[in-house]
């Protein structure tokens, strides 16, 4: 009994001082002189532009991950093709790969001298420093969550289903919307929050791919990390506020979508 | 419709499931597919539906080459061990999926989902979801949207293997009639041996990927070609060289041509009949069924010499090889 209630608060305090307490502490520090400095933090051109950017960018690399993780999750859990094992090792590079080097990885490719750079920017496509670097980075660091949502629930349901569909009329596309899809919108939906945190949040890669352009390539996590090195505190803790208010309204959003559509 | 399965080779990875298999299977009659677990039973079924490729041979559904036409296409309605039942829809909408995918008008197909759910006895649950439902009910509800597209063939795979033994029962009957009045040639896997006589107008007995006989129910109990086939389809004991059905045995109180002299080593009164068990000579110990009232009249007791014959014109097989005692069946 007491060794269980150890366990709980134990479990419980360690969740606290290494989550919770930095997040109170951040949120705190933002609201201590009142909402008025927050609200001009976040009202400059900037901050505008920068929050516009990672709405922007979240918005192009979530469908991309999810039009991308139902394909290669079909191909991993019902193909048994070896193409398959392949990209079910692939999946995982971004989580095994640091942010930074990812971001290197691409700057090598298609900056000057890289194999896709000096193609690209002979037919006048420049890719680094603008918009198509940040969604390149982003969509490359959040790939794997829609796979790994939805392979295991695939393999769960098995092909019961699908071959009963089949055996009624319905073919492969008409199988798919229909049985395959709403059975995986659970992992669909969850795939979807994590996918959009990571996206929104994300710093390492695309700090060296942006430029960090201000009005221009500047996401929300680089102008937070710009306020900081020069000592605005205050914007700093405003912009990383703004920036788990959207991150907030994505799971709560996907909640009441997912539930809705409940049975 | 009359399926013909022609020489059927089917492997997994290493393993053999069905090798050269062939059977006819004549239109309008209920058939089982009988055997042990693993035999190969489900996979000759998945074949004939299409949902399975055979690695050679060819299948023919009324005379016409199906081996390469898709399952969808085959007018076949198939219902699975677990249902398979789509759980995000209701009970309606899961028997008007065919309907709905053969775009159907929707008067047709209202009237057709309402006659079907009263038939399977579900109107009254027809705005439930599947995982509100009892295993029995949702295997009728597995039913009715397989016969919802009037299919020629109905093809079902151990549908009752979920299920606890009285709903089984009942279901069972239940497809029985059902069958008559839908008019369609039904094909079904078992490995419950009652079950398939009791059900059956034909018994496909399959094992080890192999048919081991084919006929009505009668023929394979009365006539069984392999000891596999007789001591699947019911108990067997051994008296002397010989596989016998222990009611085929008489207990004799004097030598005759024939017999086997033995000593009763137990009498067991089971209800109506009586099981007694007696060692012969070799040490080998026989199992003979009796009614109570017949054993009361032999005055049967244990330490008793008593001769023991096989019934003249009673079903006999040589001795089988080991495996035939150890395949009986798990159902």
């Amino acid at each position: 009994m007491a060794s269980r209630l150890l366990l709980r608060f134990g479990a419980l305090g360690y969740l606290v001082v290494l989550l919770l307490a930095p997040v109170v502490m951040i949120t705190y520090r933002t609201f201590e002189h009142g909402v008025a400095p927050v609200v001009s933090a976040l009202s400059s051109p900037t901050a505008h532009h920068a929050i516009y950017l990672s709405i922007l960018v979240t918005l192009i690399a979530v469908p991309l991950n999810v039009a991308f993780g139902l394909v290669a999750g079909v191909a991993i859990a019902r193909r048994r093709m070896p193409a398959g094992r392949a990209v079910n090792l692939l999946v995982n590079l971004p989580f095994a790969m640091s942010p930074v080097v990812i971001g290197l990885a691409l700057y090598t490719l298609y900056g000057r001298g890289g194999w896709l750079g000096d193609w690209l920017s002979a037919h006048g496509i420049q890719v680094l420093f603008s918009l198509p670097a940040l969604v390149l980075a982003t969509t490359f660091v959040s790939l794997p969550f829609v796979v790994r949502e939805v392979v295991p629930v695939l393999e769960e349901i098995g092909t019961d289903q699908e071959q009963a569909a089949a055996t009624l009329g319905a073919g492969s596309m008409t199988t798919f919307w229909r049985i395959t899809l709403p059975a995986l919108r659970w992992a669909l939906a969850y795939g979807v929050v994590l996918t959009a945190a990571r996206a929104l949040g994300e710093f390492g890669a695309v700090s060296i791919v942006s430029g960090n352009i201000v009005g221009q390539t500047q996401t929300l996590p680089l102008l937070v990390e710009e306020r900081f090195r020069n000592f605005d505190a205050v914007g700093a803790y405003s912009a990383g506020f703004a920036l788990a208010l959207i991150s907030l309204f994505i799971v709560a959003a996907m909640t009441v979508l997912s539930r809705r559509k409940e049975h | 419709m009359s399926i013909d399965a022609m020489n059927v080779t089917k492997q997994f990875g290493d393993f053999a499931a069905l090798r050269d298999v062939s059977v006819s299977i004549d239109r309008g009659k209920l058939t089982a597919l009988l055997g042990p677990s693993g035999g190969g039973k489900s996979t000759l079924l998945r074949i004939i539906a299409g949902l399975e490729k055979p690695d050679s041979g060819r299948v023919y559904i009324d005379g016409q080459d199906m081996t390469d036409v898709p399952a969808r296409r085959r007018g076949i309605g198939f219902v699975f061990q677990h249902y398979a039942a789509f759980p995000h829809m209701t009970v309606w909408d899961n028997v008007a999926f065919g309907l709905r995918v053969a775009k159907a008008d929707k008067v047709t197909t209202k009237r057709r989902v309402d006659e079907l759910l009263e038939l399977v006895h579900l109107a009254g649950l027809s705005r439930r979801y599947p995982s509100e439902l009892s295993g029995g009910q949702r295997q009728r509800m597995a039913l009715a949207r397989a016969l919802a597209v009037e299919p020629r063939l109905l093809l079902l795979d151990e549908p009752f293997g979920a299920l606890d033994v009285k709903v089984r029962e009942e279901l069972r009957t239940w497809l029985r009639q059902l069958h008559e009045q839908v008019n369609a040639t039904t094909v079904f896997v078992t490995h419950d041996q009652e079950e398939a006589m009791e059900l059956a107008d034909q018994i496909v007995l399959i094992n080890a990927g192999q048919v081991e006989q084919i006929g009505p129910p009668e023929e394979l109990y009365d006539h069984p070609a392999t000891p596999f086939v007789m001591s699947f389809l019911g108990a067997t004991t051994k008296l002397g060289d010989a596989l016998v059905r222990p009611h085929d045995i008489e207990v004799l109180a004097d030598t005759s041509h024939g017999s086997h002299q033995a000593m009763i080593e137990r009498v067991l009164g089971l209800g109506f009949h009586s099981r007694v068990d007696a060692v012969l000579a070799d040490g080998s110990t026989v199992t003979v069924q009796l009614t109570r009232a017949h054993a009361q009249q032999l005055e049967l007791s244990v330490g008793d010499i008593v001769f023991l014959r096989q019934m003249p014109g009673t079903t006999v097989t040589a001795v089988a090889p080991s495996a035939a005692a150890e395949a009986v069946p798990d159902g």
